[in-house]
C-alpha cells in the first residue's frame, strides 16, 4: 500500500528540552492513523510540525511523495486540541471565514456547509453567535471546518475529548465515513480504548521518542503472551488445579460465570503447543465452559514497551 | 496576499461592528461636546455673578473713580465710620469692604489700604481692585510732582520685535504659535492613536488565545499574516472611528454654538482685556498668512510617512505583548516600557522642539525611531532640512522591519503557549526557537 505521508527522522529541540526525538512513521493511504502516547510525549509538537505551525529543527516530511511545503495547507485538516472559535461571530459567518482561509472560494464554502449543517440537522445555528452555543455544539462546528475542504489528510488532536457518548459516536461514525470516502485519518489520543476500536495503525510515542509502530493486529501478534482464560468444572478442584499446575505455568484469573465449582484460572502455554494441544489436555479433566486467548489490549502493549525501555 | 486581504477585513468587520466600539464612536464626540458646552456655561455663570463691594474711602479722592461693571457693584460707605461700615457689610452679605484710610499730603497710604471679606477671598476680584488702585495712586502721585499725564501717555511705547530669518522669510511670534499648534497638534493625535488603537491590537490577540481559535487559523495561515491582518484591520477601525469623531464633533459643535448661541470668538477675553476688533481681524489674517507659508504638502505627506511608521512600530510591539501573554491583567509588566519612550516623545516635543527646534535634544530624539515619528512630527512645521527627514524615515522603517521580525517571532511561539505569565528571559529564548 502507498503511504500518504512519510516523517524521516523529524527533532524538535526547545531550548534544552527535546520535544521530540528522530521521530519517523509512514502512513498509509485511506488509513486511521493512531498516535498514541501520554500527555507530554510530543505528539501535539509533532502535528504542529506536519501543518507548519512549528518547523522542525531536523527531518523530512513528505506529503503524497512530495516534500511538505506551504501548499499543502490546503490538503490538510487539522483540528487541534486547543480548539475554540470566535465568541461573539455568526456561526455562518466564521465558518466561511475560516473555509476560505484554506481556499474556498465564498460560494463554495457556503454551499458544503449548508449540506453539512443538513446532515447534522443543526441549519438553525447559522445565525448564532458561539456564546450562545453550548461546548460540545461548537465542538461539531470546529469539526465541520476541519473537513469541509476535503482534504488528503485529515489531523485530530485528541478529538473525542470534550464531546458526550452520542455525540463522540456521531463524530467517530463520520471518520469512518471520510476515510471510506478517501480521506486518510491521523489522530492522536492519550485513552487507548478509543484507539482500538478505530485504528488500522497506531505509533506508540512516550518521552519525546517513539517505541514502536506497525499494523495494530501486527502488534497485538508480536505481543502475543500465549496465555489462555480457562474456567473448568470438575468433581474435585484442588486435584484439578493440581494437576493442571504440574504441567503449565498457572497464573490467577478472574472472570464472571454462571457455573458453580468452577476452576478459574489462566495457563501459560510453552512455544512448542498450541491452543488445540491444551484444549485436548483440558478435556479430559473436567467440562471446559470457558476457553479464551488472553490478547494484550494497547494499554498493556503500552505500559510493557514503556517499562522494557526504562 | 488573499489571506491576508480576509484577515483585515474579518478585523475590520468585527471591531466595527462591536458593539462596545459604536457606543465609544457615536458616544464620545457627544460627551466631549457636551463637556465643552458645560465649561462655557459654567465660565458664563461665574462670570455673570455679581459681586458686591462696599467702599469706605476717607481720603475722598478715589471713590469717583470705582464705577460699577456688570461684574461689580461698588458701594459708597463713605459716611459711615469704620466699624459701622464693617457690620452694615457683614449684614447685608456684600461680598468685601474696601478701607481706604485718609491721609496727608505725600504720605500715600500705599501699605495701609485694607479690604475685609468674610469668605475667602476672590482673587480676580482682589487683583481688579489692586489694578486699580495702584493705577490711580499713580496717578494722584505724578500729579501732585506736577508732571503732565498727557505727556506720559503720548511717550509710551509698546515693542514688538519685526522676526525675519536669514532668507528674508517674515516671521513671528504668532507663526511660531501656528507652527507649535500644527506640530503638536500632528504629534499628538499620533501618540493618541498608538495609545487607543495599539492597546485595541493587543486586546484582539489575547481575545483569539483565550477563545483558543487561533491554533486553527494559523494551521491554514502564517502567523506573520495573521499578526498584520489584525493590525491592518484595526488600523482601518481606527480611522473610520477617528473620521466618524472629526465629522461628528463637527456637526455637534456647530449646531450646539448656533442652538445657543454662543459667540466663541468672544469667549476667552473678557471685556477688559479685549482688543479692538480691526487688531484681532488682523491676527486672523495673520495667521491665515502663516497657514499658508508652512510648507503645507510636505507636511502632510511626512505626517501620512510618520503616522503609518510610527503606528505600525509600536502596533508591532503591542501584537507582541498580547501573544506573549494569557490575559490582560498580565500585559502591565510589557506596557510600561513602551509607554515610556512614548511619554517622552511627547514631553521632548512639547518643552525641547517648541523651545529650540532645531536643538540638539530635539533633533536626537527625532533620529530614534521609538520617539521621532512624534518628535519630527512636531519639528517640520518650523523647517527641516529634507536629508535629515529622509534619515529619520530610513532609520525608522529599518526599525519596523527589525521590530516586525522580533515581534512575529515572539507572536508565533506566544500565541500558543499557555497558563504560564512569561519573563522577559524566556520571551528572550522564544526568538531561538
Amino acid at each position: 500500500m502507498q503511504n500518504l505521508l512519510v516523517t524521516e527522522n523529524v527533532s524538535k529541540i526547545y531550548g534544552d528540552y527535546t520535544a521530540l526525538n528522530n521521530f519517523s512513521i509512514a502512513v498509509p493511504k485511506q488509513s486511521i492513523f493512531g498516535l498514541l502516547g501520554p500527555n507530554g510525549a510530543g505528539k501535539t509538537t509533532f502535528l504542529r510540525i506536519l501543518n507548519q505551525i512549528t518547523l522542525p529543527d531536523t527531518g523530512k516530511i513528505y506529503l503524497d511523495g512530495e516534500k511538505l511545503q506551504p501548499k499543502h495547507i490546503a490538503q490538510i485538516g487539522y483540528l487541534p486540541e486547543e480548539r475554540g472559535l470566535y465568541k461573539s461571530m455568526k456561526v455562518g459567518e466564521q465558518a466561511t471565514y475560516l473555509a476560505r482561509l484554506k481556499g474556498l472560494s465564498k460560494h463554495e464554502a457556503q454551499t458544503r456547509l449548508k449540506a453539512w449543517f443538513e446532515k447534522f440537522e443543526i441549519e438553525d445555528w447559522w445565525d448564532k453567535k458561539i456564546q450562545e452555543l453550548s461546548k460540545g455544539m461548537a465542538q461539531k462546528i470546529q469539526f465541520i471546518v476541519t473537513v469541509l475542504h476535503e482534504p488528503k489528510l485529515l489531523i485530530f488532536d485528541e478529538p473525542f475529548s470534550g464531546f458526550d457518548p452520542v455525540n463522540a459516536k456521531i463524530i467517530e461514525k463520520e471518520i469512518l465515513n471520510l476515510r471510506d470516502k478517501g480521506a486518510t485519518i491521523l489522530f492522536s489520543t492519550h485513552r487507548m480504548e478509543s484507539v482500538e476500536e478505530m485504528c488500522d495503525h497506531i505509533a506508540l510515542i512516550n518521552k519525546s521518542n517513539k517505541l514502536l509502530d506497525g499494523e495494530i493486529s501486527a502488534i497485538k501478534r508480536n505481543y502475543k503472551s500465549n496465555i489462555y482464560q480457562v474456567g473448568i468444572q470438575a468433581d474435585n478442584l484442588e486435584i484439578l488445579a493440581k494437576k493442571i499446575k504440574e504441567k503449565f505455568e498457572v497464573l490467577p484469573a478472574n472472570f464472571k460465570s454462571i457455573n458453580q465449582n468452577e476452576l478459574q484460572v489462566n495457563i501459560k502455554i510453552p512455544e512448542n503447543f498450541t491452543a488445540n494441544d491444551l484444549l485436548a489436555f483440558l478435556i479430559n479433566l473436567g467440562k471446559v465452559n470457558h476457553f479464551v486467548e488472553v490478547i494484550p489490549s494497547i494499554n498493556d502493549i503500552f505500559i510493557k514497551t514503556v517499562s522494557e525501555n526504562v | 496576499m488573499y489571506n491576508l486581504k480576509l484577515i483585515t477585513i474579518r478585523e475590520y468587520l468585527a471591531k466595527v461592528r462591536n458593539k462596545s466600539f459604536i457606543t465609544m464612536t457615536f458616544v464620545s464626540p457627544v460627551i466631549m461636546v457636551g463637556m465643552f458646552l458645560l465649561i462655557i456655561y459654567l465660565a458664563n455663570l461665574n462670570n455673570s455673578k455679581t459681586s458686591t463691594v462696599s467702599i469706605l474711602d476717607e481720603s475722598g479722592f478715589f471713590i469717583e473713580e470705582f464705577e460699577s461693571t456688570h461684574n461689580v457693584e461698588y458701594k459708597d460707605y463713605s459716611n459711615f465710620s469704620k466699624s459701622q461700615a464693617i457690620d452694615s457689610s457683614k449684614q447685608n452679605d456684600f461680598t468685601g469692604l474696601l478701607y481706604i484710610p485718609s491721609f496727608e499730603d505725600e504720605q500715600y497710604p500705599d501699605q495701609n489700604i485694607e479690604f475685609y471679606t468674610n469668605s475667602s477671598p476672590n482673587t480676580d476680584l482682589i487683583s481688579t481692585i489692586e489694578l486699580k488702585l495702584s493705577h490711580l495712586l499713580t496717578e494722584k502721585k505724578l500729579t501732585d510732582k506736577n508732571i503732565d499725564l498727557a505727556k506720559i501717555q503720548a511717550s509710551q511705547t509698546d515693542i514688538s520685535l519685526k522676526l525675519e530669518n536669514f532668507s528674508g522669510e517674515q516671521t513671528s511670534k504668532l507663526s511660531n504659535y501656528v507652527k507649535m499648534a500644527f506640530g503638536g497638534g500632528a504629534g499628538y493625535l499620533l501618540f493618541m492613536f498608538i495609545i487607543i488603537y495599539g492597546n485595541m491590537v493587543m486586546r484582539s490577540v489575547i481575545e483569539e488565545k483565550t477563545s483558543r481559535i487561533v491554533e486553527i487559523i494559523i494551521s491554514s495561515v502564517k502567523p506573520i499574516q495573521l499578526m498584520w491582518g489584525k493590525i491592518l484591520g484595526t488600523t482601518f477601525a481606527g480611522l473610520t472611528q477617528f473620521l466618524i469623531w472629526l465629522i461628528l464633533g463637527g456637526i455637534l459643535l456647530s449646531v450646539a454654538s448656533l442652538f445657543l448661541n454662543i459667540d466663541m470668538t468672544a469667549l476667552p477675553s473678557s471685556p477688559e482685556q479685549m482688543a479692538d476688533a480691526d487688531a484681532s481681524m488682523r491676527m486672523v489674517q495673520e495667521v491665515i498668512v502663516d497657514i499658508a507659508r508652512l510648507p503645507l504638502l510636505t507636511l502632510i505627506i511626512s505626517f501620512i510617512i510618520y503616522f503609518i511608521g510610527g503606528y505600525f512600530l509600536y502596533s508591532a510591539i503591542y501584537a507582541a505583548i498580547g501573544a506573549a501573554v494569557d490575559n490582560e491583567t498580565d500585559t502591565q509588566q510589557f506596557i510600561f516600557p513602551i509607554t515610556i519612550p512614548l511619554m517622552l516623545g511627547i514631553y521632548v516635543g512639547f518643552f525641547s522642539v517648541i523651545g529650540d527646534p532645531h536643538g540638539t535634544v530635539a533633533t536626537i530624539f527625532s533620529h530614534i525611531p521609538l520617539t521621532s515619528p512624534v518628535v519630527m512630527l512636531m519639528r517640520i512645521p518650523f523647517g527641516v532640512p529634507l536629508w535629515e527627514v529622509l534619515i529619520s524615515i530610513i532609520i525608522l522603517f529599518i526599525s519596523i522591519f527589525f521590530v516586525a521580525w522580533i515581534g512575529s517571532k515572539i507572536y508565533r511561539v506566544g500565541i500558543l503557549m499557555y497558563g504560564k505569565k512569561p519573563t522577559y528571559k524566556e520571551i528572550g529564548k522564544w526568538l531561538k526557537y
